[in-house]
Formats: structure tokens, sequence, C-alpha cells
């Protein structure tokens, strides 16, 4: 039992800290960035539970030889005030700190949801009065507004994509189609959710760097996600016409006029990044990865490789949960 | 009977075009006029427009902090807490701003970029 929490407490700082850093630098998530995305996942699931599996069977050490003994015993400590003599001080530490990290999660991830529910709403009470219906089709409104802006609201049934009157004027009608089937990527993959989880996670731990890195990672991937399928119907070309339309529309104070070509594609796209990477905001090293996957495409990662990245998700998710349970059925 | 989420829409197109503060009596006949106007909205089949049921929509966009209501004088005139374009800089004011919440609210086409990330896209452009 002893061993069992030192190895959950190893896995929890491995995956609190050098694998997403690894994971965030690393190159290939813009390849394949579905399987990347799962990647994320499971190191924020096992993280978390290796992080408070870890306490949790150090707590329980004295009292049991396996997690289920050792929550009986626990229980009947709480409930029916059993004497817990066996019990240091550094065990009930352990313990609280489980039962208040566990609280603090759920805690949080209600919070959030509330929080973006009514935000959610807010806005589509707005826009219900505010925006026209657009004949783009079902769920589709117009916004009168001058900076190109599209965004969708998710929301089940009432899930709405908005364009604004100056994204219609910019845009031609490839690249508005490229812009709508964008947005409904991220409705009918239901990116919210994934969105919703990770910035949970990170306002539940701001002082771990998986949290940080895993959000910024998982805005950046869904937003390939969404390309991909636009890809799917729309040329290359239309996409970054698009994205580069937009971007430079909302920058500019209505000066977005006059592209002038100078130098050539690779440099400007290369500056792009520099000035992204360096000062830039997550958004704008979002576009710049966009763009520049989008410019320079390569190949999908070879479909063994993307297998064993799959396989790693499931072993790290059996992993703690093997070393939490196993112990107790065997015993 | 048009929804409550039409009869708002069209109260809030009444008071914004207004620009002055209204009674419930005055929007029923706006309303009316508008709707006779239009040939008889879908659903309306001439049925005259409740006061009560202007008077529920406007206590709906009350809530919602759309509408106030002036006290002090009978019947009640109500009147647009912000103008039309002040409430569409103020949805567009939280798409396009940096709040930390707000990419798990909505998912933007593009994100915020500066001035410089801008340009070069634009330079990019040049060359599509």
């Amino acid at each position: 039992m002893f061993w069992t929490s030192y190895l959950l407490a190893v896995l929890a700082i491995v995956l609190a800290w050098p694998v997403p850093i690894f994971l965030s630098r690393a190159q290939w998530p813009a390849r394949s960035p579905f399987t990347a995305m799962l990647l994320w996942q499971a190191i924020a699931l096992a993280g978390g539970l290796s992080m408070i599996g870890a306490m949790l069977v150090y707590g329980l050490e004295p009292i049991g030889d396996n997690l289920i003994a050792g929550l009986r015993a626990l229980a009947g400590m709480v409930l029916f005030n059993a004497p817990t003599t066996a019990l240091g001080f550094w065990h009930l530490f352990a313990l609280s700190a489980a039962a208040l990290l566990t609280a603090h999660l759920v805690f949080t991830l209600l919070l959030t949801y509330y929080k973006i529910e009514r935000q959610r709403r807010r806005h589509r009470e707005l826009l219900a009065l505010l925006a026209s219906p657009s004949t783009e089709g079902v769920g589709t409104v117009v916004i009168s507004h001058d900076s190109p802006v599209a965004y969708c609201l998710p929301g089940g049934a009432r899930s709405v994509t908005v364009l604004s009157d100056g994204l219609m004027a910019a845009l031609e009608p490839a690249e508005l189609r490229a812009v709508l089937i964008h947005e409904n990527a991220h409705l009918s993959q239901r990116h919210h959710l994934l969105l919703w989880a990770f910035a949970a996670w990170r306002q539940a731990l701001p002082w771990l760097p998986t949290t940080r890195l895993a959000q910024e990672s998982v805005n950046s991937l869904i937003e390939m996600l969404a390309d991909d399928v636009a890809l799917k119907t729309e040329s290359k070309a239309t996409l970054i016409k698009a994205i580069a339309i937009v971007a430079s529309g909302s920058a500019s104070s209505g000066a977005g006029a006059g592209f002038q070509p100078s130098g050539t594609a690779g440099l400007a796209l290369e500056g792009l990044e520099t000035a992204a990477g360096v000062t830039g905001s997550d958004s704008a090293r979002t576009t710049a990865s966009r763009v520049s996957r989008l410019l320079s495409p390569r190949p999908q990662l070879p479909a063994a490789i993307r297998g064993s990245v799959l396989a790693g998700c499931v072993l790290l998710l059996a992993l703690p949960t093997a070393l939490l349970i196993v112990p107790g059925l065997l015993g | 009977m048009a929804s409550l989420g039409e009869l708002e829409r069209a109260v809030m197109d009444l008071l914004w075009a207004g620009h002055e503060a209204a009674t419930a009596n005055t929007l029923r006949d706006l309303l009316a006029q508008s709707t006779e106007a239009t040939g008889g909205a879908a659903g309306h089949e001439g049925k005259e427009l409740a006061v009560t049921t202007v008077l529920t929509v406007l206590s709906r966009l009350e809530k919602k902090g759309l509408v106030e209501r002036e006290r002090g004088t009978r019947p009640h005139r109500y009147q647009a807490v912000s103008s039309r374009e002040d409430h569409t800089a103020e949805l567009m004011h939280e798409v396009l701003g940096s709040a930390p919440d707000r990419e798990a609210v909505l998912a933007r086409f593009i994100g915020s970029v500066t001035e410089s990330e801008a340009e070069t896209l634009r330079k990019l452009l040049g060359h599509i």
C-alpha cells in the first residue's frame, strides 16, 4: 500500500510538469490535432486522479491494506466514532487535502459551468433583440457591426453562429462558406465541452503549469480541427484568405484596405511567428500556428504512431486506476 | 398570437426608434399599426393585441435590464435603457474583449491579434 502512494505521487508530478511542457513544445500536434487532444485529456484526467489518489492512499495506509479496506475503516471513524489513534498528523493532513482538492475541483467545475451558462444566456437574449436571421442558414444571424466578426455561441438546440455586416462585406462567398463551416464544426464537435473542462481545470489550479499549457493547447487544437473540417469542402487559399482578412480587419481601426505585397509569403509568416511568439497573446500564437500549418502542410502522423499515442492515453488512465483498485481486488 | 420573443423584439424596435418614453397603450397601438401595415403578421389574424400582453412583455424586458419605467407618472411610461448601438457595442465588446473566460463562452473564428501581427497577415495576403 505504501509504495502505491509513492508511485501515484511520481505519476502526478510527471504529469503536472515535464510531460505538459514537452507536449506543448512538440510539433506533431499540428499534424494530428485529434490525437493530441485525446492525449491532453488523458494527461489532465490521469494527473488529477493520481494527485488525489496519492494523498488518499498515503493517508489511509495505517488503517487498511488497500484502498477499499482503508475507506471502510475511515467511514467507521467518521460515521461511528471509531478510535482514530492509528492515524498520525500527516495521515490526517493528506486525507483532508485529498478531500479538499476533490471538493475544490468539483465545485470549480460546477461554478465555471454556471458562469459560462449565465454569460451565454445574457448574450443570447441580446442577440434575439439585436441580430437578424441570416440567409446563410438556420441558426445563423447577422449583427450590424463594421468589424469583421464571426463566432458561435453554443447552447444545444439554441446554438447560434453570429456574423457581422463587416464580415459579410469583406469576404467572398467561398470565404464566408469556409468561416461558417469552421464555426459549425465547433458546434457539431462539441468543442465547448472541452473548453469548459479545461477552463475549469485552469481556474481550479492556476499555479499548476499543466493547466495553463493544456488550456492554450486545447484552444489552438480545436481551431485546427475546425479548419480541417472547412478544408474538406473549401480550398486552402480560401481559408487562409478568410483568416487573414478577419484577423487584419479586427485589429486595424478601419484601415484594413490596400494589401501591399512585399517580401515572400515565407518571410511574412516567419515575421508573424516571431511577433506572436515573443510578445503575442495566446490567440495570436494560435492564429500564427493555424496559418503556418495551412501554408506549409505536413502529413498526418503515421497510423502506427497515432495508435501508440492512443495506447499511451489508455495506459495513462489505466495506470492510476489500477494502482488504486487492483490491490483491493487482489487482497 | 405572436410569441413573446417576437413581441419583445417588436417592442424594443419601437422604443429604439421612438427615442422617447411610451405607455403600454401607445405601444399596443403602434404594434397594431405595424401589424396592419405588413398586412397582418402571421398568427395575429386580426385579433386585438391585449395591453396586458404588452405589459407582460415590458416587465420581461425590464427584468432583463433593457427598458426602464418612469416612476411617478400614471400610466407608467417605458423607455429603452440604452440605444441599439450601445447594446450592440456592449455585445461586441464582450466578443472582441480579452476577458479570460471569454474563450469558453463563445468560439471566435479569429482571436484578438495585435496591429503588428495583423500587418504581417496583410502582407501575407498579398501573396495568395
